[in-house]
């Protein structure tokens, strides 16, 4: 009880504490975070009208970044199972700072389905038995259900090591294996669940396919990845935690695979729907041609097709894949790629045109991003917290010891 | 308005029931918590700030003792009260038994002059301000059912245009509504009587079921709807017609308010061509199963397999 007492005081401690970096990126983020709280104020006393949602297309961006960052919760799965079932040492000096991001990701997740609620006041209506959770009919029941589970699941594994670690003991594998080899299972879960709450709709043929579930995979397991990567160049550079190089080359080639499968998936689906088109073409011939005038995506679409080819490319080809500079290049264009492709580009054409055949555009309103901003500064935000405290304990730098006698 | 009349009647029995159940909805830990901090006691003896409070904690109507369906409409009707200064009725007709309600529509007498969306307007106070129409009607090129093709901004004034037909699109009350299955809290469901219905005090506004709606027939206030205090249609049902708020989803119910009461849809009533014909698909000897059995009909998206109680038919 008193180990566990000074264990929280020592995180909150370390979490906290930093150089100057740390303050001005923490006071950055805060920005950030009032600016979005300040934007959703509006958004919670207007309604959803200061959206640039509609009856047409009634998600935007919200829901695109939940279905991005979907993806790089269940990321770290992809290095838990080298570390954890293979117990390859290299992995596991980071797999904890990958749940710190999963735990992250999956806080944001939820904050991006709640603030795209008509009435989150009523968010307790999901709590099962207080209201009514209907599941396992509803897919958005699921989904809130893997989702708490992932969180809890990446919350509880990394909290016993660290802890097991912070009084000095080596954790014991008996007792996270089933909860990791759980957390692998539930990591694809995740996926396939949010896949089939968009692939389930009939009305709309744009996601209702089956290929939607394995490009989620992929393409979750290139940007994950990729995202993880950049954050570890980053704790690199600016704290003491030793990350060796091949970790990197190692995700990279997890990226990279990811990535060119997502690229084959992307091209099978191109070809489905274009090679003999129907009516139900029409959402994709919007997505990458437009239909008429409205060609908002177009562009989007072609530059992440451009960045996820160009890092593709990068990372296939070893020696520009060793080269430092390149591959956080090529990790950075995969990122945003994906997320347009995977958020924007997956979210918005299953609404165009309407399943009456109304062909009517969406652009986010400057709330919509401001808010979006906040989410994305408190996962930052969570990540950095979490980073920290978990390179300190695994550092050795605090433990229960050292800190009782002072 | 020829509601508004009758509701008049209604007026001075309403009032007196409202004082009845009064403060005694209000459940007793609420109303007491919400009186210590209350700052604004109104004409009709509640403060508003318990009645906030309790619709905060309100609980599914499906959940609800007849007490508290009591107490909930009393509450409903108050806030009614302060927002337009108009007295309500809230009904809670149940599905009349032996009955399964279906539409058809006669596409070939559908002149497109969009009556039965004025008049849905009007019966179904949707929001003027939000202008939400539960009935589309598509202008649609002759020898073509391409949905894509249709104009759904056309002028009523000048219809009908040559080489055009036209489609009105509703709520076509699936009997495997997909709307139904998305809810992730079970805002929304489909009654015996075959309609689909919306507890407006329960749904969150995620907007899923939106989503999953192969018709285009569910509609979200994107804002507070208003309206006009004289435009209101005092005469309401719970799950239908009664006035919305803001972030919560709505639809074409089938005017249960009236149809319920044996009356018809707004939208058959105003159709000035008789393109609309409503009735009991459970009763041998109603008209719309005489058009069922005896004319060409279709259904829209019938490949969808949610089985649609909306017909088409032509001469």
């Amino acid at each position: 009880m008193k180990a566990t007492f000074s264990f929280w005081l020592d995180f909150i401690h370390e979490a906290f504490r930093g150089g100057r970096i740390f303050y001005a990126w923490m006071t950055l983020l805060t920005a950030l975070v009032v600016s979005g709280i300040y934007a959703y104020t509006f958004q919670y006393q207007e309604g959803l009208i200061v959206s640039g949602m509609s009856d047409q297309v009634s998600w935007g961006v919200y829901i695109a970044n939940f279905t991005f960052l979907v993806g790089v919760a269940a990321a770290a799965v992809m290095l838990v199972i080298p570390s954890y079932i293979f117990r390859d040492k290299m992995i596991q000096e980071v797999v904890l700072l990958a749940e710190g991001l999963a735990v992250a990701a999956c806080i944001m997740c939820i904050l991006f389905v709640t603030v795209d609620l008509g009435r989150p006041e009523r968010i307790w209506h999901m709590i099962p038995f207080l209201g009514e959770f209907n599941f396992p009919q509803s897919l958005l029941a699921w989904d809130v259900f893997v989702l708490t589970g992932y969180l809890f699941l990446s919350l509880s594994i990394p909290y016993y090591i660290l802890f097991v670690r912070y009084k000095g003991g080596q954790p014991k594998h008996n007792v996270y294996f089933p909860g990791v080899l759980i957390s692998i299972f539930w990591a694809i879960s995740i996926h396939t669940v949010t896949a089939f709450l968009l692939s389930s709709n009939v009305a709309r043929p744009f996601w209702h396919t089956a290929i939607l579930g394995p490009r989620f995979l992929a393409s979750a397991f290139s940007a994950g990845p990729a995202f993880f990567l950049l954050t570890l160049k980053f704790i690199r550079s600016y704290t003491d935690f030793p990350v060796p190089p091949k970790v990197f080359q190692r995700i990279a080639i997890i990226a990279t695979v990811a990535l060119q499968i997502n690229l084959f998936l992307l091209f099978v689906e191109i070809f489905t729907e274009f090679y003999h088109q129907t009516d139900h073409t029409a959402s994709a011939l919007y997505l990458f041609f437009g239909i008429g005038e409205k060609t908002a995506l177009v562009p989007w679409i072609w530059s992440a097709i451009a960045m996820n080819v160009a890092a593709v490319l990068i990372l296939s080809i070893e020696s520009l894949r060793n080269n430092n500079r390149l591959l956080s290049i090529a990790c950075l264009l995969m990122v945003v790629g994906v997320w347009i492709e995977k958020g924007m580009g997956l979210i918005i054409p299953g609404f165009i045109p309407t399943p009456l055949g109304e062909v009517f555009e969406y652009t986010p309103t400057l709330i919509e991003v401001a808010v979006s901003a906040g989410i994305w500064a408190i996962g930052l935000m969570i990540y950095t917290l979490l980073a920290k405290a978990t390179i300190a304990i695994e550092l050795g730098k605090v433990k229960y010891r050292a800190s009782s006698q002072t | 308005m020829t509601e508004s009349g009758k509701a008049e009647n209604k007026k001075l029995t309403r009032r007196r029931l409202l004082k009845k159940i009064g403060i005694a909805g209000v459940s007793g830990a609420v109303a007491t918590s919400g009186a210590a901090l209350a700052a604004q006691v109104t004409e009709d003896g509640v403060d508003e700030f318990s009645d906030s409070l309790a619709s905060l904690f309100q609980t599914h109507y499906r959940r609800m003792s007849p007490e508290e369906v009591e107490a909930t409409i009393a509450r409903l009707q108050r806030k009614t009260k302060r927002k337009y200064g108009k007295n309500i009725s809230i009904d809670t007709t149940p599905p009349l038994p032996n009955v399964l309600l279906g539409y058809a529509l006669n596409i070939s007498k559908c002149k497109g002059y969009r009556k039965c969306v004025d008049a849905c307007v009007e019966e179904n106070n949707q929001g003027r301000d939000t202008q939400i129409q539960y009935i589309r009607v598509l202008e649609m090129e002759r020898g073509s059912m391409n949905l894509e093709e249709s104009n759904h901004y056309y002028d009523p004034e000048t219809v009908p245009q040559k080489g055009k037909f036209y489609m009105p699109v509703q709520c076509m009350q699936c009997e495997n509504p997909p709307c139904v299955r998305a809810c992730p809290v079970k805002a929304t469901w489909k009654e015996t009587d075959g309609v689909v219905v919306i507890d407006y005090d329960w749904c969150i506004g995620c907007r899923y079921c939106m989503t999953a709606c192969p018709y285009w027939a569910r509609h979200f206030n994107w804002n507070e709807p208003e309206l006009p205090p004289e435009e209101l249609n005092p005469v309401t049902h719970y799950l239908g017609n009664r006035p919305r708020s803001k972030g919560v989803m709505e639809k074409c119910m089938f005017c249960i308010q009236r149809t319920r009461k044996g009356k018809q849809p707004a939208c058959m009533e105003a159709c000035p061509t008789g393109a609309r014909v409503f009735g009991n698909l459970l009763d041998p000897e109603s008209e719309i199963r005489y058009i069922l059995e005896n004319k060409t009909v279709f259904r829209l998206k019938e490949d969808l397999g949610t089985e649609p109680k909306f017909w088409y038919y032509t001469d």
